[in-house]
């Protein structure tokens, strides 16, 4: 999994914009691959964002296995639309640590929490307006905000809430481990 | 205090007196639903956190219909239909439909409540979107990831938040000509694809009581498209009918207390809806059929959970039936009970199989997802260039049925056999 106990994410950001749904970070075509393979998992990585209009710049470059973003900066509902878990694991696989975006939907970022691939952070204000695809920002998981790295400018986010003893514990295993409803110790 | 369907189904999985919209609540599920492209993620997850030895929670509470990627050479495809066989032999599961068996069924949100899956006020949790549907027999049902999918398959567990609810309320009689897929795409088209997110909606009104099961199970199943954790419909004499046809597992049907808090409620008159498409490339792009007749279209796509149910084949054989279609016109039905419906159901003293076989439509194909999502490049129906089509199918987003420069319209059966036999958009009033 891509996260870690780290509170700063330094990287370049990827852009999108509202309703960015699952058939988009990950077209069906690919869910043919089983994410808890690890070999299928790093491929799923290079399929990530794959159904965008070719209009977008690729977000994985052909040939390579991992993303140059670390950050995607987006608009309200992302991730709409399937179940499929492998839309954040995808993202997770590709290397990208962190979506800041207005809103998500519920599933997505359920899932996101879940399995811990990727920070599911949402913005006080609009900021796929505010940041271009290429731009260095650093999100600061303690502090609540993201810096755009040309400007200094520093935007706040909003509080995790209640999933946050869940991202806390590395996901829900780890959460029920510590609650007490699953038996301790590690994963077999 | 009084509460709602969702509120007092959820109260009784979590062994509270009472739940109210944020609760954070360990809910106990009835059933678990997986398919053969989440079902082996979630065999994965299963076996890494809980063992290679070890034991699903109850043999009984999970239901495992593959129905995605069935009819494909792709190797994968097959590899995951066969994880899932070692996985039910493994573990004595007795609730399994093999593809190429007697037992194969199709899509699963047709097919649990087809084989008595679905009781009303069940927990049912599915590693699929469109679980929603099963609100339509009064159920609780939402859509989760693997994740979460293999901490139930092993501790009959799940974390949730309680949903605040949206109620719609419908009034009077349908106009001919509209269908409950008019209705939804007219609901969300009016609160936006993430207009009910995280919320339920609950669907109310003597429109809505004389609506068929298969109908309500269009309303509860587009219920995601508007971002909703669940749709539901209280259950009925015809629900339970429904219900008690396919099962002699007791359950308890819930009905929501009268007074009960609610976040919104919207109040439609029937008789003000019309016959609608959504546009590409979201389910909220409403607009009249009327008002898109200028729209050429190249195929018309008659199938999935949401448009592939016999009630849906009826409707478009009475459009079909003495005409010709212009446009290749794709039809799978959702299941093989559906596939056996067309054999069966007679309009004018012709069986809809011999309807839609003289009406110039594509040989019907055997019941699965098939394109309603892409899929693998010899799924069948999958657009492969700038098609434009007219579908019964549930989304419309960029390459959702293969290709990313098709364009994908969703309607109701009715305005799609019109279309098919125009070869534009257009009003089935004016074929029927």
């Amino acid at each position: 999994m891509a996260t870690s106990k780290t509170s700063v994410i330094r990287g370049a950001v990827y852009v999108l914009g509202d309703n960015i749904d699952t058939d988009l970070i990950i077209p069906a075509c690919y869910l043919n691959l089983v994410p808890t393979i690890p070999e299928e998992y790093r491929k799923l990585g290079t399929y990530a964002m794959a159904g965008l209009p070719d209009s977008y710049s690729p977000f994985v470059a052909k040939g390579q296995e991992h993303t140059a973003y670390a950050i995607i900066v987006a608009g309200r509902n992302f991730g709409c639309g399937s179940s499929r878990e492998h839309a954040p694991v995808c993202l997770g696989a590709a290397g990208c640590r962190v979506v800041v975006a207005e809103s998500y939907a519920r599933i997505f970022f359920r899932n996101a929490v879940a399995t811990g691939e990727v920070y599911p952070l949402e913005s006080v204000e609009r900021l796929c307006d505010v940041f271009s695809t290429g731009d260095q920002a650093e999100v600061d998981l303690a502090a609540g905000s993201i810096r755009q790295a040309a400007t200094g400018r520093v935007y706040p986010l909003k509080p995790i809430g209640a999933v946050g003893p869940v991202i806390a514990a590395g996901g829900l295993f780890g959460y029920a481990r510590s609650v007490g409803m699953m038996p301790g110790g590690q994963p077999a | 205090m009084s509460a709602t369907i969702t509120e007092k189904i959820l109260a009784r999985a979590s062994g509270q007196p009472r739940v109210s919209p944020g609760d954070n609540i360990w809910v106990n599920a009835g059933i678990l639903l997986t398919h053969d492209v989440c079902g082996p993620g979630t065999i994965g997850v299963f076996r890494r956190e809980f063992g290679e030895n070890a034991r699903v929670w109850d043999r009984e509470k999970i239901v495992i219909i593959p129905d995605h990627y069935i009819f494909t050479a792709d190797e994968k495809c097959r590899r995951n239909v066969d994880i899932l066989r070692v996985f039910v032999r493994e573990q004595g599961l007795p609730h399994f439909y093999d593809p190429g068996t007697a037992t194969y069924r199709g899509v699963c949100h047709l097919a649990l409540p087809e084989a008595g899956h679905v009781r009303p006020g069940e927990v049912i949790f599915g590693t699929d979107s469109h679980t929603c549907a099963h609100g339509a027999l009064g159920a609780f049902a939402t859509g989760i990831g693997n994740t979460d999918a293999g901490f139930v398959m092993g501790t009959g567990k799940l974390l949730i938040k309680v949903p605040p609810t949206h109620r719609f309320r419908f009034e009077g009689a349908l106009p001919a000509g509209v269908m409950a897929k008019d209705m939804i795409l007219r609901v969300i088209g009016d609160i936006g694809v993430d207009g009910a997110n995280y919320a339920a909606m609950e669907f109310v009104g003597d429109t809505v009581q004389e609506l068929s099961v298969d109908e309500r199970m269009t309303l509860c199943n587009m219920a995601i498209e508007a971002g909703a954790k669940n749709g539901i419909i209280e259950p009925d004499a015809a629900a339970l009918a429904y219900v008690r046809a396919r099962t002699n597992k007791p359950f308890d049907a819930v009905r929501g207390d009268p007074g009960a808090a609610i976040a919104s409620e919207r109040r439609y008159r029937a008789a003000d809806l019309v016959p609608c498409v959504a546009e590409p490339h979201l389910p909220s792009t409403y607009a009249s059929a009327k008002a898109r007749a200028d729209v050429k279209v190249d195929r018309v796509y008659i199938g999935s959970c949401t448009g592939g149910k016999l009630t849906d084949f009826v409707a478009a054989a009475r459009i079909l039936s003495g005409r010709q279609v212009k446009v290749e016109t794709f039809l799978v039905p959702a299941t093989a009970e559906v596939a056996d419906g067309l054999m069966r159901e007679q309009i004018g003293g012709q069986s809809l199989v011999e309807i839609f076989a003289r009406a110039g439509c594509c040989e019907i194909a055997p019941p699965s997802c098939a394109a309603c999502l892409g899929g693998p490049v010899d799924t069948y129906g999958r657009t492969h260039g700038n098609e434009v089509v007219v579908s019964t199918t549930n989304r419309n987003f960029i390459g959702r049925m293969g290709s990313k420069n098709s364009a994908i319209y969703l309607a109701s059966p009715l305005t799609a056999a019109a279309s098919a036999v125009a070869g534009h958009i257009a009003d089935p009033r004016d074929y029927m």
